[in-house]
């Protein structure tokens, strides 16, 4: 149970205080509420790039890692295709240093000429690091796009191509900036040894006279229902054959979102799990395989990927993966099979709540999906999944015309 | 009205509190070290086993065995073992490390008595099935593969082999090796391995006295004793190399992993914590001189960092990132310059007064749950330390001056003698 307290400012800053007296540390969680999904389809990449410029200094701070440093503190943020978030954890006594910091650039960024150039630089050799330099790094770069046709998503948080990032110019930064960096498009979750009270009066001083400006309303091309199943053959020069499909299923507050998780873990959460245990160990058809969701907001991907051994041909090793989908289509899971899975889920809800900053991150990010308490009842959602439930998902799910397929066809010396 | 160009007012970190473990020596000697703290009813129980070679050093082998515990013993197949772990919503993680093999289990505490019996058939009876074996190399061959079109993997392991030559710390696996691992060799080294009197248990989390009494029950008396002494570990022969530049040239590289250093000083010398203070403001955080230079001026990578490993009978510095290929001699060249300048030039007040309190946040952020400070505990005892150590650590942060950071800069910071490891284009 995560307790938490909750005001919103004037200028439309919601604000959560968790109070956790047995770490001497503070957090100071500030997630705004965009993300690649509110990226121009032309100029993609940018949500994640503007992350970077926040560090560039703000109008009153013209270094931001330095201050925080000098207090002892760590800071970091994320960008999703959902949300982007920075955090800072420090010693509770500076706990004021983080508003001074986070206050003053969500009031106004310093717009550094000499920033923008260097960022576009490290976040083009970040592209190169993890989506191009790798065997298979490329794999969501065509996989979203051969899922998705209408929606946002069909880009990756990284960008659709180095060019996006490159072109970007000053005055995208600062229509970005105020377009989507406002007090009413932002929840602060402040948790570690902090009293309401002064997380109050600190509030009041450092965002409350931040200006409420108009407010961005999304919205976002609805992805239309798949019609037939698709299919994307690549020759690449990886050392490996390499298959992943995916599915379209529910959005994160659709009934279904939590039938899907399950399904995922039945799949492949743990050793036990079913994909690992029958075409790892016991068919000897695959070296790795797994399952998984995306967790996104909107309709999200379910994704099997696996790298068959190689005396198993495509065709086999994507026949094996449907038969094991299939069985889920057709056969009720047994009641120990669905006790393992949520007791799982239950484990690892405890687990969570030890670190304050995954407390903070989830306070977050239920209030943005609707109301923080909801995190204290995610486990009963789960439970309350059943086995007919779990049929009825894998059936929604797993149709072929539902299905985008991306295979990779190991060529040497192939570009 | 707010002034906001001025920072609040700065309350320094002096020290810190640290959580002393309960010390037990079992019957059969096992050391226990059990740390009871925490609101959660969860625990993480650890059995550390000091790594055992056989003359040639080929680390593979404790690797394997280490990673093929959970597939078996003469009462649970590996499927048994992995369907109880997961129904309790339990992990039981076994890792390899250059010194030590450990097995860890986090499980919540109503879940213990059916686990722990578990774990004990695994750690004295693990059979090693000549079929999970075979799976374990096939799968494994193919997973190297894939990780040797990695350059920054490759750039690690060309480190190792150079730095610490054909011993237990430069020893990295080729595919053709996994097909010498025999049964017969992982039940021999487990036999040796896995041993009371070679195991040392670290408890942490809602560790009562019922869960004391469970594990002296199952890994005290009734876990008998070898007949012969602990294995004596006996110091690996190091051929250092120094100064060597290997290229290893990747024709389609956009990028080029980069790895410098060299051996360097353990945990146990008295200048260790000042030269954790010289290698944070290099390359130790994300205002270091390598990043302030190499990511936020030049704009060359994505990242770069420094490090000081501490290993039981050698240490390393290493400097490491992944650098644009036309920009992989230039970055190389900055890196030199960082490294002149903190040998050449005393570094600003400022600076060392901002890397003294970033270090001394930073230690207090990281005892943020018991298992951290556990983790504290294990850092200075696998050193042949104790806690004076944090002592010590605490007084050189605070007192270090910019006069001794240049002497430790021109004692351990020597470009020209770091082995040079390029993985992409060097001549771009």
């Amino acid at each position: 149970m995560v307790t938490f307290n909750r005001f919103t400012l004037a200028n439309g800053l919601r604000v959560l205080v968790h109070e956790d007296a047995a770490t001497p540390m503070a957090v100071v969680n500030l997630l705004y509420d965009v993300g690649a999904r509110d990226e121009h389809p032309e100029q993609t990449g940018f949500a994640h790039l503007f992350e970077h410029l926040m560090f560039g200094g703000s109008a009153h701070i013209p270094n931001y890692d330095a201050p925080s440093q000098a207090v002892g503190a760590q800071n970091n943020a994320f960008t999703s295709n959902d949300i982007t978030n920075y955090y800072i954890t420090l010693p509770a006594s500076n706990l004021e240093t983080a508003f001074w910091l986070e206050s003053d650039r969500m009031l106004e960024l310093a717009f550094n000429e000499k920033s923008l150039e260097v960022q576009r630089n490290v976040v083009c050799e970040e592209f190169k690091q993890r989506y191009l330099n790798q065997p298979y790094g490329d794999a969501w770069l065509r996989l979203r796009p051969l899922a998705y046709k209408v929606h946002p998503y069909r880009w990756a948080t990284i960008g659709k191509e180095l060019a996006h990032i490159e072109q970007a110019r000053m005055e995208d930064v600062k229509s970005f900036f105020t377009k989507h960096y406002n007090p009413s498009n932002a929840i602060l979750v402040v948790a570690g040894r902090v009293q309401t009270d002064q997380v109050k009066q600190l509030a009041k001083k450092w965002f409350g006279p931040i200006p409420s400006t108009n407010t961005y309303e999304r919205q976002l091309p609805m992805e239309p229902q798949q019609q037939e199943a698709r299919r994307e053959v690549v020759q690449a020069d990886v050392p490996l054959n390499s298959i992943y499909i995916a599915f379209h299923g529910p959005a994160r507050l659709d009934e279904g979102y939590y039938a899907m998780d399950l399904i995922s873990d039945l799949l492949s959460r743990g050793p036990s799990s079913r994909l690992y245990r029958r075409l790892v160990k016991e068919e000897e058809l695959f070296s790795e395989i797994n399952a998984y969701q995306t967790g996104s907001l909107d309709a999200n991907l379910f994704v099997i990927e696996g790298k068959p051994l190689p005396n198993v041909a495509m065709d086999t090793a994507e026949e094996v993966i449907w038969s094991e989908l299939d069985k889920l289509k057709v056969q009720q899971v047994e009641p120990y099979e669905l006790d393992k899975v949520k007791n799982r889920i239950e484990s690892t809800m405890v687990f969570a709540e030890m670190a304050i900053l995954e407390k903070a991150m989830n306070l977050a990010y239920f209030e943005l999906i609707g109301d923080a308490d909801k995190f204290n009842h995610e486990v009963e959602r789960y439970l309350a999944v059943s086995a007919a439930d779990i049929q009825q998902q894998a059936q929604q799910l797993f149709r072929k015309e539902n299905s985008s397929t991306l295979i990779y066809i190991a060529t040497p010396h192939a570009r | 009205m707010l002034d906001r160009t001025l920072p609040p007012a700065y309350h320094p970190i002096t020290g810190f509190d640290l959580i002393k473990p309960a010390h037990l020596q079992f019957s059969n000697g096992l050391q226990a070290f059990v740390f009871n703290a925490g609101e959660q009813d969860v625990v993480r129980i650890e059995w550390i086993f000091a790594n055992v070679f056989a003359q040639d050093e080929q680390a593979l082998l404790n690797t394997c065995a280490s990673e093929l515990l959970l597939e078996g013993t003469a009462s649970y197949s590996s499927k048994q073992i992995a369907e109880l772990v997961d129904f309790h919503g339990a992990f039981l993680v076994p890792e390899y490390g250059y010194d030590q093999s450990s097995l860890t289990l986090f499980s919540l505490n109503k879940h213990l008595s059916q686990l722990l019996p578990v774990v004990k058939d695994i750690l004295t009876d693990a059979v090693f099935p000549e079929k999970e074996l075979a799976t374990y190399i096939r799968n494994n061959k193919q997973k190297l593969q894939v990780s040797l079109k990695k350059n920054s993997f490759v750039a690690r392991r060309l480190f190792n082999k150079t730095l610490f030559g054909p011993s237990r710390y430069g020893s990295v696996p080729d595919i053709a090796d996994y097909d010498r691992i025999s049964r017969e060799a992982l039940l021999a080294l487990f036999k040796q391995q896995y041993t009371p009197s070679n195991c040392t248990l670290v408890v942490s989390g809602k560790a009562t006295d019922e869960v004391i009494a469970m594990l002296e029950g199952l890994f005290g008396d009734s876990w008998p004793a070898e007949g012969g002494s602990a294995p004596v570990d006996t110091a690996p022969a190091i051929s250092g190399t120094t100064g060597l530049l290997v290229v290893d040239e990747r024709k389609d590289a956009l990028q080029s992993a980069i790895r410098l250093g060299y051996q360097s000083i353990q945990r146990s010398h008295p200048d260790f914590p000042g030269l954790q203070v010289l290698n944070t403001l290099l390359g130790g955080y994300f205002g270091s001189r390598l990043m302030a230079n190499i990511r936020e001026d030049k704009g060359y990578t994505y990242s770069i960092g420094s490090g000081l490993a501490s290993l039981k009978h050698s240490a390393f510095f290493t400097i490491s990132s992944e650098v644009g290929v036309e920009v992989t001699k230039a970055t190389m060249a900055e890196i030199e310059k960082e490294i002149r300048r903190l040998r050449e030039e005393p570094v600003e007040k400022a600076e060392l007064a901002l890397v003294k309190n970033y270090l001394m946040g930073t230690m207090l952020g990281s005892l943020e749950n018991v298992f951290s400070h556990a983790d504290k505990f294990k850092n200075v005892y696998f050193s042949g330390l104790d806690f004076e150590y944090y002592d010590y650590y605490t007084d050189v942060v605070n007192a270090i001056t910019r006069e001794e950071i240049l002497r430790l800069a021109n004692t351990y910071l020597d470009y020209e003698n770091m082995i040079k490891i390029v993985v992409g284009k060097y001549e771009a």
